[in-house]
């Protein structure tokens, strides 16, 4: 896949019909590639890498990208052609200097997982599919691949790319991952448990902001957090109240908006499950205003700032949110 | 715990409230048993603040021969600086300080022949030399002071510069404003061009302090005019929280502005990285 | 060296913890390990470090620095200082040991920050030697050696003992406490680490040099072209600078609580947006000016203060934890300018 990737780009740039790539360099170890524009084909044949570690969704980057001279060629996975056509459909990216080539891809294998199995001093990793070989500088260690995939990929919405321009390999189908089963497993807590445990998550919370920065829903050009006039700007929190209110004012932002990529939980320092907050929004909407998935087209018009007569009555939406 | 700890402030009351221009006011902190919280020398700063609104850095405006009071020349341009420009006197503030350097008035400066160039509200810092000065004015030689600002109305301490350092015989003062003006007679321009048409004398030390622009242009005026940058001393402004080179804000290459600086001559400065 | 049957550990952590409190690092239900209060039958965490550094202890995130009640024009200030308890932090990795003496250099030169200070007299740092280091260990690059830590006492663990030697009069204090727990061994020091050697040596990172950089190479890397492409990738976040063992920046703010004014300060990143806007403007408009004062500061300016030190002590969080893995040993072998 990498090479026919890389093969790919160079032909766009030779054509002159992209001017640069973003894609994934490759880093110091088998894990640790990084969002980078190549311009030349010397770099992309020295530094790209696409391969089941490489698991950043590039979309957030082309706010920024696609506002510069010439156009850009992206190369997305499904689930980040959501995150893509959801800023497309706000207006934040320029589409038409976009070139995407959706790609294919296989559950991403999570470094974290491998790494909770107590291996370390990792120099390698293989996947034939069903059992990872992990190369250390303390001998070979394997485990199997279902252990270490990605959270974001256990709740994969499918292989089908819902924007792009050329594809390599086919176009996959959705699928239906239960990505709602522990969502329903956390309404059927008493709301004394629940909180308990989102308050045992969230006082975890360092505020780095890394799940806000890197989440393609939150683009405010001036979040609302860093904004001293705003009142309730602050880098960590004075008391609970303000360490639950960051992460749940931050999912009322996106509801609607959110494509379920999954990047704030897996650049969590802290390992705070916060898509759950997010898929929470998400599955109250399909419940309450009938089955929608933002980004899914780039001209889609979210439930929660529309209004049709079947949406359904205030009372209940009241009602729901007294237990 | 017996231990003091710079981060905890005095308490200042507020005596006295001046109206200097549209947007600054000059106001007079004593202690609450009355005369000056600290001691300080001239370009030194303090952390003035209200507590719940903010607290930020200011440069004292009056002079260390003050026995009484300090001054502080304030800019309204934000939140805190809002708060303060509401305050009526009898109002209590917190200040900590004194921080950073001074202007080596007691050293490199002694028996030298001054020029002081500022602009706008840039004149705060500097007015605590001047005043310095004056007060032992055997120990210095020639004394220029070249001020402009936007207006006849927003020259800070207009009455202290017409009624006091222009009646010294031995005080020299050149005022200028950007746009002519009824009423005003004095000279209109930009201090850089001023500047250039005084022809001040490379053999004088000049203090430097105004709008990063004006600095800018200053400073080339003063090198076409055979200046050194080793002459030329100025006193830098950045966002700052502790006071005492910790919290890191402050930090330009090797230097903390906040316990290094403020003050800096421009061949130190000219060592930095530019970001400021 | 004194050591203990590892099967007696616990043995060793209810003793010391009746004396004084007691921190070790312990797995954490959702991965990675961290620092708690030691309760009896706690497991003392096997993996190599904790996510957030020890700093924490000396440093924490967030801190109360005092109150004021303000009525009407009237302020009172109210010094909310106490002396700190005495506590141990058990098995604190050679990194993490170095990094409390780079905090020091800030924390407790002239003016002393007697917050910092109180705890720092108060703590008792008992080290644990590297006998499994990670991909991401460059510490010996910054000539640390991480089989022999400092601290107030030092540890060396195999899969048989725990040997225990006091390096300082408050190491001494602490295993004076619990010496009946402890026989003698003939086990040396350097037999110990003779061991473990080699290890360091295969490690990916265990050529990296730092001799490219240091207190007097700021024009070689101010203006370096490789800024822009380096800091591309950075999204903004704090999280390098809050993992980070010697990041020690901060914020101070007040917190209205409804009952007076509470001032605390918090941690917090050149990273940030706000780190140095002021009314009128910001010296640092983009990413990338930001992203190198955080690099120039380790590699540059903290050696240039501090003869030569580097504000880095190779722990390795920073790799790990980087949304996009964009750290300080791609910058530098990225940026080094060879001779």
């Amino acid at each position: 896949m990498q090479e026919a990737m890389i093969k790919r780009a160079k032909e766009l740039l030779a054509e002159g019909i992209v001017n640069r790539v973003i894609g994934w360099k490759r880093g110091e170890f088998a894990y640790d590639s990084t969002p980078a524009i190549f311009e030349t084909p010397e770099e992309l044949e020295r530094d790209f890498v696409y391969d089941d570690l490489t698991a950043s969704n590039l979309s957030k980057y082309l706010i920024k990208e696609s506002r510069k001279a010439g156009k850009i060629l992206a190369f997305l996975k499904p689930c980040d052609t959501y995150s893509l056509n959801q800023l497309t459909c706000e207006h934040r990216v320029i589409r038409e200097n976009i070139h995407v080539i959706g790609i294919p891809c296989d559950p991403k294998i999570d470094a974290e997982k491998i790494k909770a199995k107590g291996i370390s001093g990792i120099l390698g990793i293989k996947n034939d599919g069903v059992d990872l070989t992990i190369d250390t500088i303390y001998g070979k260690e394997s485990m199997p691949v279902s252990e270490a995939i990605m959270e974001k990929c256990l709740s994969c919405k499918g292989k089908k790319h819902v924007t792009y321009d050329e594809l390599i390999g086919e176009d996959g189908e959705l699928c239906d991952s239960g990505r709602f089963d522990m969502v329903a497993e956390l309404e059927a807590m008493t709301a004394q448990e629940r909180y308990d445990f989102w308050r045992s998550q969230l006082s975890k919370c360092i505020r780095c902001n890394a799940c806000r920065n890197v989440c393609p829903a939150c683009t405010c050009e001036k979040c609302v957090f860093d904004n001293d006039a705003s009142g309730i700007a602050n880098k960590a929190a004075a008391d609970s109240f303000e360490e639950n209110m960051f992460h749940i004012i931050r999912a009322f932002h996106v509801a609607g908006r959110c494509t379920d990529c999954g990047e704030c939980s897996r650049v969590c320092p802290q390992n705070i499950p916060l898509h759950m907050l997010n898929r929470k929004f998400i599955k109250d909407i399909n419940e309450l205003y009938g089955t929608y998935q933002a980004g899914e087209k780039p001209d889609s018009v979210s439930p929660l700032t529309s209004y049709t007569l079947d949406d359904c009555e205030a009372s209940i939406v009241h009602e729901r949110g007294t237990e | 715990m017996n231990t003091t700890d710079t981060l905890i402030p005095y308490i200042g009351v507020v005596t006295e409230i001046r109206n200097d221009t549209p947007d600054v006011k000059t106001f007079r902190i004593e202690a609450p048993q009355g005369g000056k919280v600290f001691e300080h020398m001239p370009g030194q700063c303090a952390m003035l603040s209200i507590p719940g609104v903010g607290e930020a850095m200011f440069s004292i405006t009056s002079s260390p021969t003050n026995t009484e009071f300090m001054e502080f020349s304030i800019k309204k341009c934000g939140h805190l600086t809002d708060w303060l420009h509401e305050m009526e006197v009898g109002q209590q503030i917190t200040l900590r300080g004194p921080y950073g350097n001074a202007f080596p008035v007691e050293t490199e400066l002694k028996g030298k022949d001054l020029l002081f160039i500022s602009g706008g509200i840039g004149l705060a810092p500097l007015r605590s030399v001047i005043n310095y000065v004056r007060d032992k004015r055997s120990n210095y030689g020639k004394v220029d002071i070249i001020y402009g600002s936007r207006s006849k109305e927003d020259l800070v301490d207009y009455d202290e510069i017409m009624n006091e350092w222009k009646n010294s015989q031995d005080i020299a003062v050149h005022l200028t404003i950007d746009r002519p003006q009824e009423g005003w007679d004095g000279h209109v321009g930009f201090v850089p061009d001023f500047v250039r048409e005084l022809a001040p004398s490379n053999s004088m030390t000049a203090l430097v302090c105004g709008p990063p622009v004006m600095i800018k242009f200053t400073l080339a005026a003063l090198k076409d005019l055979g200046f050194s940058e080793s002459q030329v001393y100025t006193t830098m402004e950045l966002r700052m929280k502790c006071g005492v080179g910790k919290c890191g804000r402050c930090n330009i290459g090797d230097k903390y502005v906040c316990k290094d600086g403020p003050v800096f001559r421009f061949d130190q400065l000219s060592r930095l990285p530019e970001e400021y | 060296m004194l050591r203990i049957s590892i099967d007696r550990l616990n043995e060793l952590f209810d003793a010391a913890a009746e004396k004084q409190t007691l921190y070790i690092p312990v797995d954490r239900e959702d991965g990675g390990a961290e620092y708690k209060k030691y309760e009896k039958g706690m497991k003392l965490s096997r993996s190599l470090n904790t996510v957030r550094s020890a700093k924490d202890f000396f440093f924490p995130q967030t801190e109360d620095l005092m109150e004021f009640r303000v009525d009407k024009k009237n302020i009172e200030v109210k010094d909310i200082r106490s002396e700190a308890e005495d506590f141990v932090i058990f098995g604190v990795k050679a990194c993490d040991v170095r990094s409390f003496s780079i905090l020091d250099k800030v924390y407790l030169s002239d003016p002393v920050d007697s917050f910092y200070k109180n705890r720092r007299n108060h703590g008792v740092v008992i080290s644990m030697a590297c006998t499994h280091p990670a991909e991401t260990c460059f510490c010996t690059a910054f000539g640390i050696d991480p089989l022999s830590p400092e601290g107030d006492a030092v540890c060396r663990m195999d899969n048989d003992y725990l040997y225990i030697s006091a390096l300082t009069d408050k190491g001494n204090a602490f295993i004076e406490q619990i010496s009946h727990l402890f026989e003698d061994s003939s086990e040396t020091e350097e037999e110990f680490g003779s061991k473990y050697r080699d290890i360091f040596s295969r490690l990916p990172l265990a050529g990296l040099s730092t001799d490219a950089f240091g207190g007097d190479k700021l024009d070689e890397y101010f203006n370096s072209d490789k800024w822009g492409e380096l800091s591309e990738s950075c999204i903004g976040c704090g999280t390098c600078t809050f993992v980070c063992p010697t990041c020690q920046c901060y914020d101070i703010k007040d917190f209205d609580t409804g009952n007076g004014i509470k001032r605390f300060r918090c941690w917090d990143s050149c990273m940030y947006s706000d780190f140095t806007k002021m009314a009128h403007g910001n010296p640092r408009l983009t990413q990338l000016e930001r992203f190198r004062q955080r690099f120039m500061h380790k590699l540059v300016y903290f050696p240039a203060c501090n003869n030569g030190e580097f504000g880095c002590v190779g722990c390795g969080r920073c790799l790990a934890r980087c949304p996009v893995s964009m750290n300080i040993v791609k910058v530098m072998k990225d940026l080094e300018v060879k001779k």
